[in-house]
């Protein structure tokens, strides 16, 4: 495997894992806050809190890494999304800022203000919206770009269909997928009532993210019409994608296997992201750059392959205890302790 | 004011890291000082310092989530405001910020182990060890973006031929010559800073009128570390002069108000220019400048006429370095005066006047870690990279950074108001005697409360 496709790969992965693992805390922001319009805040509240509070800062970790890591591997990168973005990120991190402090805050001072649960559940969704305007911008016809300068077209992006859909998407996966987590949690915690409620929501949610996603894909059509073309050569992954989908939903709908049927659906989200991401290959950008014209230089890539060899070898260990600690130890699940 | 990208792009980056620069120095030092109360409590089995440890760590959960939002902030604020900056120097330092990112991951999971598992082991020193990567995570995280800060007063580790990056080396250029002294200049003063605000903490309680002997502990094992490392940081402090002398001679001359090349020079205290540019008013300190920069007095001190004037960093850096060195030599005397009080004449070390002074210590030091970075960047100017990059030709050209500085702005308010009122409640409502009684009910009274 060549270097840049390495440094993709890598990346890919990690951001794979900041789409689960963040779903999961942004559509449990949402839960908490319509849980508490309809009056069911006790249902869910203390089930998310025990989940949530002691990794809220790993999740950022790994926003952190993906962009980091991309302009470590990618500089160029930095020049064309960094000039670009100004506004969509900025948004995007008064966003991530709100809700951060709203764990610590929360936690530990005002136990039940409903002004900041309010505000939590709303940037559960806005978050999602504003992060995907990146991959929307990465399919091209979104920017301005001369010698001296890269903008946005940020009316033709606030305009555009496609782009709107992909908003759609990603709120309705989120709630797909932390519904399904939740569930499975909620399980394991021996809390019928809140798996009741989360089997519920993970079910509804379903069906709309699939269908939302074919109609992404029709949108890309004209959008980006060699994206779409080499993702109907890549079809079969979408395929087993959604076999995938089919075996959680029925799980869930049979009260069956929570921890399996949870496992499909991260399946059926990684063959998804992984068929995209494909596709896109080999662009950063549409239609102006590569991951082979924008790679850092040879020297640079080998010491952030072994930086990234070594901190693995920390990593795993010490996300294996997290997980040991707080997901699958049964009396903290519990909240016996 | 025109809009300028450049300008209002520097007073975006000033504005998040002075922010971000207060949480991520308590986060460097406050670890390390609660493992400090932890181990004593478990070696001495007093409750006393085990509630202390547990009182800081509550405190710290708010610091740290202040700290992580707006590091994430400037972290991509470095691509958004600086994207040809980031563009060309991370072909070179990518490898240290990359990194740090491990560093992050490190802490901040074990930092969550930590918070949440307070009573789950049997034996309390498992529980202490959970803290000892936390240390070594937020410590190395500083470590490594130092080192890219170093980079940027020293850059090294690569050739420029004909306008094109080559013969890169990522090592050479995360160990620039500015690292050893940077780097243990940042550490030490962010302990220091830490150290003092703690003691801050206690102090203020007890100058309202609280004697319980929790207190006194309390204040011992800050003042004494904030001593250790005051003292610490004053003598990294001179290293780095010596280390800008050799180096960035430029910074240290315009710190200095140094124009001519000479040895014996003197050094210059406060003062004015006026509108000659004569130096007025100042105290002059004979041959204490070349002594700075070498050990003695035959030094000869580049001067700041050797630089073409567009490359002269601007003069009020003078003032930074003057007040950043004051601050120094005054927060040492409040430690060394606490720690000999307590030593020879311990009425005097809680007398009003001398918590009255150590509560002043919190909010100095962490104005001489503003004051320091202000010096140390506004000391590079005019380049990002020094000798290779200067600031404008790495900045953003977007029409919109000028309204983004006003809504930053309103976020670090309401970020900061909201930590400060979480805080005062979070200790009001639960003051240490009411845990300290909980305590002795449970353990039926092995601890005396006074
Ligand atoms: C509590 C904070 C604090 C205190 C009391 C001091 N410093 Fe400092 N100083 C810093 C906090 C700091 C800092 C925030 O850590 C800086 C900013 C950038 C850096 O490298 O460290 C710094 C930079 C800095 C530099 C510039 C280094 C460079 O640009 O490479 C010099 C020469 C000194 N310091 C010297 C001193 C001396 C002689 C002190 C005498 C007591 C002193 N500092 C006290
Ligand atoms: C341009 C400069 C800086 C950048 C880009 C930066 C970046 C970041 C980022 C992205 C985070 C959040 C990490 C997370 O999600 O957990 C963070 C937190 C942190 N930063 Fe910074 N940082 C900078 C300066 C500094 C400096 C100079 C120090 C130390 C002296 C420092 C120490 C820390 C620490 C300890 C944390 C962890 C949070 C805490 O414990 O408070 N940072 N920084
Ligand atoms: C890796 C570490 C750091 C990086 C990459 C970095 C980057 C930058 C950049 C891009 C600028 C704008 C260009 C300029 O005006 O010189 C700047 C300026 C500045 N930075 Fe740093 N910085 C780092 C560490 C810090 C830290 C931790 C602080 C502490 C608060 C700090 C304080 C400042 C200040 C005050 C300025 C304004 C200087 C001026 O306008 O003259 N920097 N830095």
């Amino acid at each position: 495997m060549s270097l840049e496709l390495l440094g993709i790969s890598v990346l890919w992965i990690f951001l794979f894992g900041y789409l689960i693992v963040a779903s999961i805390d942004f559509g449990a922001g949402f839960f908490v806050t319509y849980s508490e319009w309809t009056g069911q805040k006790h249902v869910l509240g203390n089930i998310i809190q025990r989940y949530l509070s002691p990794v809220w800062e790993v999740t950022n970790v790994f926003l952190v890494f993906f962009f980091v890591g991309i302009v470590g591997f990618f500089p160029k990168t930095a020049y064309y999304y960094g000039s670009a973005l100004l506004i969509p990120v900025s948004i995007s991190i008064i966003l991530l800022a709100i809700r951060g402090s709203y764990y610590a805050f929360s936690t530990y001072g005002s136990k039940d203000n409903k002004w900041y649960t309010f505000l939590y559940g709303v940037t559960g969704v806005l978050i999602p919206a504003s992060l995907t305007t990146v991959l929307t911008i990465s399919e091209g016809g979104y920017l301005t770009i001369t010698d001296e300068s890269v903008s946005l077209k940020l009316t033709e992006l606030l305009t555009s269909p496609y782009s709107w859909s992909v908003v759609l998407l990603s709120i309705v996966s989120v709630l797909f997928i932390s519904a399904s987590f939740l569930t499975y949690y909620a399980n394991k915690a021996e809390d019928t009532r809140a798996e009741n409620l989360l089997r519920r929501y993970a079910l509804g949610w379903s069906v709309p993210s699939v269908l939302i996603a074919v109609i992404v894909f029709y949108m890309l059509k004209s959008q980006n019409l060699e994206h779409f073309q080499q993702m109907v050569d890549l079809a079969w992954m979408f395929m087993i994608s959604l076999g995938f989908f089919m075996i959680g939903v029925y799980l869930i709908y049979k009260r069956k296997a929570y921890g399996w049927a949870f496992t499909a659906v991260m399946m059926q989200y990684f063959f998804a992201f992984l068929g995209y991401g494909a596709s896109h290959y080999p662009y950063l950008l549409y239609p102006v750059l590569t991951i082979y014209d924008g790679f850092t230089n040879e020297t640079m890539a080998i010491a952030l392959v072994v930086a990234f060899i070594f901190g693995l070898l920390l990593l795993i260990p010490a996300l294996y205890l997290l997980l040991r600690l707080f997901l699958f130890n049964r009396d903290y699940v519990k909240g016996n302790e | 004011m025109t809009y300028d990208a450049t300008t209002y792009s520097r007073i975006l980056t000033e504005l998040t890291l002075s922010f971000h620069i207060l949480f991520a120095t308590i986060g460097v030092g406050v670890p390390l000082m609660i493992a400090l109360a932890q181990w004593i409590g478990i070696k001495r089995n007093d409750h006393h310092y085990i509630l202390l440890a547990r009182r800081w760590t509550r405190g710290f959960t708010i610091t740290v989530a202040v700290g992580v939002v707006t590091g994430t902030a400037i972290g991509l604020q470095l691509s958004l405001l600086w994207p040809k900056f980031m563009e060309t120097a991370g072909q070179v330092i990518a490898l240290p910020l990359f990194m740090e990112t491990f560093a992050f991951f490190f802490e901040a999971i074990f930092l969550g182990i930590y918070i949440y598992t307070w009573d789950r082991f049997k034996k309390p020193i498992y529980h202490f060890l959970l803290l000892i990567p936390v240390a070594i995570g937020s410590s190395a995280s500083a470590f490594f973006i130092t080192t890219v800060n170093a980079f940027m007063n020293t850059p090294q580790g690569f050739e420029i031929v004909n306008g094109v990056i080559t013969n890169i080396d990522p090592i050479e250029a995360m160990f620039s010559p500015s690292v050893p002294t940077k780097v243990s200049h940042v550490l030490v003063s962010a302990y220091m800073t830490s150290a003092f605000v703690l003691a801050a903490l206690a102090a203020y309680q007890m100058l309202k009128g609280k004697n319980h002997e929790y207190y006194k502990k309390a204040l011992k094992i800050t003042m004494i570390p904030a001593l250790v490392f005051s003292i610490a940081t004053a003598v990294v402090g001179d290293f780095s002069g010596k280390f800008l002398a050799e180096y960035q001679p430029e910074k240290l001359a315009a710190a200095e108000w140094h124009f001519e090349t000479e040895s014996h020079a003197p050094l210059i205290l406060y003062g004015y220019l006026d509108e000659n540019g004569e130096i007025k008013g100042a105290l002059e300190i004979p041959y204490a400048l070349s002594i700075l920069a070498g050990n003695t007095p035959s030094t000869e001190v580049i001067g700041l006429n050797e630089f073409p004037e567009d490359e002269r960093p601007p003069l009020y850096v003078h003032y930074f370095f003057d007040l950043m060195v004051t601050l120094g030599v005054l927060l040492t005397i409040i430690a060394l005066l606490y720690a000999m009080w307590l030593r020879w004449k311990p009425r005097l070390a809680h007398h009003k006047w001398m918590l009255r002074a150590i509560v002043w210590s919190a909010p100095l030091s962490l104005l001489a870690i503003e004051i320091g970075w202000f010096f140390a960047e506004v000391g590079r100017q005019p380049w990002i990279l020094r000798g290779y990059m200067k600031v404008p030709e790495a900045s953003t050209t977007s029409p919109h950074v000028g309204t983004l500085i006003i809504v930053f702005a309103v976020l670090y308010v309401i970020l900061a108001v909201g930590s400060a009122i979480v805080l005062r409640k979070m200790f009001k409502n639960n003051p240490p005697e009411k845990e300290l009684q909980e305590y002795s009910m449970k353990h039926g009274g092995e601890i005396h409360v006074s």
